[in-house]
């Protein structure tokens, strides 16, 4: 009898099975494929804009997706770094190879984890509760909860032009029974469909035609605890290419093999990762589109060319390929394809990611309708922890929308649900400026603390950094400019307007062209760069913080709320149809996730809170 | 709402008729109890019928029934009108039996309440009716009207989706920063995005003056030293005699108020006690409401009498009014003139005797508020006082802005406040949920529609 049994070993699946054996509960990971555990088949990176900061927010919860990403990567940059600090987020080039291996060696050295090869077509359930997993061959195997990470793997088929192949990824075996058994337990099955593009022969490609981009000149990690272990000279470049005329008329005169265009597609992609077919059919007046040739590994030379995912048959691509600046005589290792897999509908689970129809059944990532490796692992962490607290039956840790993306993107597959493949943005979270990559560790250190995946050492270091930083910022605002000869020449020599009085050294970091580095000049500023930059953002922004905090008020308000369980919608009278059948189907907790329901209105929120009050008494 | 309200929807005692709504799920059972004539749970929706109102087979009263299957009624409710014989005994005693039958007398504003709240219409709309049941001028009904059909939210949304287009530029650069497909919104197209909106907030507000002078009407206060007439000076100007005019100086103790209707613009007059220093308890309050009515007043008539040189009251009154819109009347030109004014604000002369100067001080309001170009026919203004606020808090907004665009704020985060103004705009049309909204808008309706 085990405590947990995850099912599927991709990113989802390493995070719910680390979390549940660092927290000493016997786990077992099954995987189809052991070699596929941590598998990358589609793009070669880790984070990216909304992303990356969720690879911190795993690191800060005690998940260990950065801290493998750290040893494993060819490049890392900072992407919107000329822009303000809450969209600021790291990219990694991670090496496709390396990053699975190091994975595995890490939850192989779990002394509460075991991993088995084998295909899960069913679930041993009882009165709505989980009670095991069923094999392929029949055999049971017993566990008190379960986490389904299945991936892109439930019936999943290939599309290349008009073919259509049973398969999972790289050829693997895929389940042909469990989403049929999902199904008749009561789950809403949809059918998603995502893509890939072509793997490219680096040594085929004439380099020289194309445009460098390097890694950042500056050293980065995405875990809190980890230092940098790369060499800034040794990072792998990346190369910018663009489509033209030559590769648009190809693509239009092909169209109709497609699998897209040809009719061959059931399954619904995501609008913010279109083909190439897509991209040139919907945008008819781009003369060209950029693309990516990024490594994939240093152990060979094959090499992803992103932004050129299509579901094209085979002679096309190469056609397509060829036409492409310096690829005149490029070699396609790996044809680029469409893959169809069925999806739970993501209104099923509970904030928790608990299944609402079976009790102790988790479900995370691709299997809930989301795409991108983070947040499967974000979800897959989530499910890990959740599952162990519900073990120990204990109250379920529940990230809110100003806490973390991880909040948001829960929030947002449970309350909205979703009709493609769920991709975190930026734009999703309305308190961005408080759910920075710099501040993950203060935002959610405390509760991996709580929970037991992050150790003492860990926690003391962030007290005393919370210490720092607070120190710090009260030592620039009590701290007034001397204006004396000495230090108006330190102002002159920097070419910075001299202030005409003497005022407080915070008030000095709010103008812009002052940093804090600056500031040293006039006070021991004697912390290191974490710390600084924190006292810099938290100075620097602070009318903005404080405007989103105020935002945040009024979300908490609306949080405490709370709907009961119980309540009967019928019964509520004059709510919309549309709102009525949306509230019966996601059962918000609170008003405030009522509100974010699409299709329920002001009018309809008005009348529920009305019946609360009526019924309930005061809601607070 | 699964009960079945009614209520009284005209003025009491005015009029050859009056109308009894009633709006539920019960609405039309319950008329049928008590009505003799056709059967009306079997009769077509939108149609009138002829009959009678019954009590215990005594006939209460000769009536019109209009019968309103949901959803298509005001409150997408089942609705009923009683057309009765404006009698207030006879109308009240149709209401009494409703009420004995299954009704609930109906709160103020509730069938407006149920519109909205059934989805019927938006705030906009639901803050229109509510003026339009208080609006007393033509001109302001028609502003009513032209909001219920909803011109202004149009004009509100247009410029929402202007806002939201440069929001999802914005925030298309920030979620795909290598891509060269978007145009990336730098501080410069900003700066020009957040001129239009500016501009376009400006004239909303510029035209929810003129709105609100149409709707609340413009508010006059007469001051002056006790005796100077100007009780009299309000009872010919609003043509009745309201205030109580005596020889006495200090007759005048409370806050008097009448008004008349100019170009279709209600002035509301306010006679207000002498201002003078008086050891009378009841005189000296009268004196203290004088000084705060000036104080919200949009205009402020100093009434002097024309017999009689400067008083230092006078000249400490008409100092105290310097930086309010003023003007003077001075009274009494039927006698022999005494007083040493010097040329200053405007002046009027005439008198209450024989009414001289009342016709040339009306043509100066008039002029004052520049009513003459008022456009009466393009009522696309916004009115409503809460509505007002949220523009200014938007405009507001652009100060912070454009004050952080000097400041070399990044994009970004100058993006948090144009969002802001985004929703504040939503909320004037109801389109983001704000938890005290509903509660502070409904406290302000009247019985019926």
């Amino acid at each position: 009898m085990y405590d947990v049994i995850v099912v599927g070993g991709g990113h989802a699946g390493c995070e719910a099975s680390y979390a549940c054996s660092k927290l000493k509960k016997k786990t077992l990971l099954i995987s189809a494929n052991i070699k596929n555990i941590a598998d990358m088949p589609c793009n070669p990176s880790i984070g990216g804009t909304a992303k990356g900061i969720v690879v911190r927010e795993i690191d800060a919860l005690g998940g260990i997706m950065g801290k493998v990403a750290d040893k494993t990567h060819l490049q890392i940059k900072m992407l919107n770094s000329k822009k303000g600090p809450a969209v600021r987020s790291l990219r990694a080039q991670a090496d496709k190879v390396e990053y699975p291996k190091a994975m595995l060696n890490i939850l192989k050295s779990q002394k509460y984890l075991e991993i088995k090869e084998a295909m899960v077509e069913g679930l041993d359930v009882k009165n709505k509760k989980i009670e095991g997993v069923i094999l392929e061959n029949g055999e049971i195997i017993k566990s008190k909860c379960v986490i389904l990470t299945t991936g892109t793997y439930l019936k999943s088929q290939i599309l290349v032009g008009d073919t259509k192949t049973p398969s999972g990824p790289h050829g693997e075996n895929f389940s042909k029974n469990l989403s049929d058994k999902l199904r008749n337990l009561g789950f809403e099955i949809q059918r998603l469909k995502t893509g890939t593009p072509p793997r490219i022969d680096k040594r085929t490609v004439n380099l020289k035609e194309l445009q460098e981009e390097k890694g950042d000149n500056k050293y980065y990690t995405f875990s809190f605890d980890n230092e940098p272990s790369y060499d800034l000279d040794k990072q792998i470049s990346c190369y910018l290419v663009y489509t033209n005329e030559k590769t648009h008329k190809i693509i239009k005169e092909n169209l109709d093999k497609s699998s897209m265009y040809g009719g061959y597609v059931e399954g619904v992609g995501p609008r913010y990762c279109p083909s190439i077919e897509d991209k040139i059919v919907r945008f008819q007046d781009k003369e060209r589109h950029q693309l990516f040739l990024e490594p994939e590994t240093v152990s060979n030379d094959e090499w992803y060319l992103q932004g050129f995912s299509t579901s094209m048959p085979k002679d096309v691509q190469e056609r397509m390929v060829h036409s492409l600046k310096g690829f005149e005589k490029a070699k396609i290792n790996k044809y680029a394809y469409a893959i169809e897999y069925d999806a739970i509908n993501p209104l099923q689970i509970k904030s928790s990611l608990e299944t609402k129809i079976i009790t102790n059944l988790f479900t995370a990532g691709q299997i809930n309708g989301t795409s991108g490796y983070e947040e499967a692992a974000a979800q897959g962490l989530m499910a890990g922890i959740n599952a162990c607290l519900k073990i120990d039956s204990k109250e379920p840790l529940v990230l809110k929308r100003n806490e973390a993306y991880i909040g948001v993107l829960i929030d947002d597959l449970v309350t909205k649900g979703t009709k493609e493949p769920y991709r975190l943005l930026t734009s999703r979270a309305e308190y961005r400026l408080l759910l920075r990559g710099d501040n993950a560790d203060l935002r959610l250190r405390k509760y991996g603390y709580e929970i037991g995946l992050i150790d003492q050492k860990q926690y003391d270091n962030l007290i005393e950094k919370e210490k720092n930083i607070n120190y710090v910022i009260n030592l620039l605002k009590t701290t007034n400019l001397k204006l004396n000869e000495e230090t108006k020449k330190i102002f002159t020599q920097n070419n910075i307007e001299i202030p005409n009085r003497s005022e407080s050294l915070s008030k000095l970091l709010k103008r812009p062209e002052i940093n804090i580095k600056f500031l040293k000049n006039f006070c021991s500023l004697d912390y290191n760069e974490e710390i600084l930059e924190q006292v810099e953002i938290a100075i620097k922004y602070e009318g903005y913080i404080e405007k989103t905090k105020k935002e945040v008020e009024r979300l908490i308000s609306l949080e405490n709320k709370k709907i009961p369980k119980d309540i009967d919608y019928d019964k509520v009278g004059n709510l919309a149809t549309e709102a009525l059948e949306k509230l019966k189907k996601v059962n918000p907790t609170t008003i405030a996730q009522a509100t974010r329901i699409s299709g329920v209105n002001p009018s309809d929120i008005a009348v529920l809170s009305v019946y609360l009050k009526k019924e309930y008494g005061k809601n607070e | 709402m699964n009960d079945t309200i009614c209520a009284i929807s005209t003025a009491l005692g005015v009029g050859a008729i009056s109308i009894i709504r009633v709006s539920g799920p019960e609405a039309i059972s319950i008329v049928n109890k008590v009505f003799k004539g056709k059967d009306l749970n079997k009769v077509d929706s939108h149609t009138i019928n002829y009959g009678y109102i019954i009590d215990k087979n005594k006939i209460i009263d000769e009536v019109l029934v209009s019968i309103m299957k949901a959803p298509k009624t005001y409150t997408k409710e089942d609705v009923v009108e009683i057309n009765s014989h404006g009698g207030i005994s006879s109308t009240n005693k149709v209401l009494e039996i409703l009420l004995c039958n299954g009704c609930r007398l109906a709160e103020a504003g509730e069938f407006t309440k149920r519109a909205f709240l059934n989805g019927r219409i938006d705030l906009i709309q639901a803050e229109a009716v509510s003026d339009l049941i208080s609006s007393t001028t033509d001109a302001s009904r028609e502003l009513s009207l032209n909001q219920i059909g909803g011109k202004l939210s149009k004009i509100i949304k247009n410029l929402r989706q202007e806002i939201l287009e440069v929001l999802a530029n914005i925030e298309v650069n920030i979620d795909y920063p290598e891509y060269e497909d978007a145009v990336l919104v730098t501080v410069d197209i900003l700066k020009e995005k957040i001129k239009i909106i500016e501009k376009k907030l400006k004239e909303i507000l510029d035209t929810a003056k003129d709105g609100k002078l149409i709707q609340e009407g413009i508010k006059v206060a007469l001051i002056g030293r006790p005796n100077v007439g100007k009780s009299s000076l309000l009872n010919k100007l609003i043509e009745e005699d309201k205030a109580i005019v005596t020889d006495i100086a200090g007759t005048t103790r409370d806050i008097v108020e009448g008004s008349i209707s100019l170009k279709g613009i209600k002035f509301r007059f306010i006679d207000t006690a002498g201002i003078r220093d008086t050891s009378d308890k009841v005189e000296k309050i009268g004196v203290e409401k004088s000084i705060n009515t000036i104080n919200d007043a949009d205009l402020v008539i100093v009434v002097l009498n024309g017999t009689e040189k400067l008083t230092l009251e006078d000249k400490k009154i008409l100092e105290s009014v310097k930086s309010k819109k003023s003007l003077i009347f001075i009274n009494k030109n039927d006698k022999k003139l005494n007083i040493d004014l010097k040329n200053t604000i405007d002046v009027i002369y005439g008198n209450t005797i024989n009414e001289d100067g009342i016709d040339n001080l009306k043509e100066k309001l008039i002029e004052m508020f520049n009513l003459g170009s008022l456009n009466l026919n393009d009522f696309t203004y916004i009115s409503n006082a809460r509505q007002i606020a949220l523009l200014k808090g938007a405009k507001k907004l652009i100060e912070s802005i454009k004050e952080q665009i000097e400041n070399e704020m990044p994009v970004d985060l100058i993006e948090i406040d144009l969002k802001r103004i985004y929703d504040v705009l939503g909320e004037i049309t109801g389109e983001t949920y704000q938890d005290e909204l509903i509660d502070e808008l409904f406290k302000n309706f009247c019985l019926g529609k």
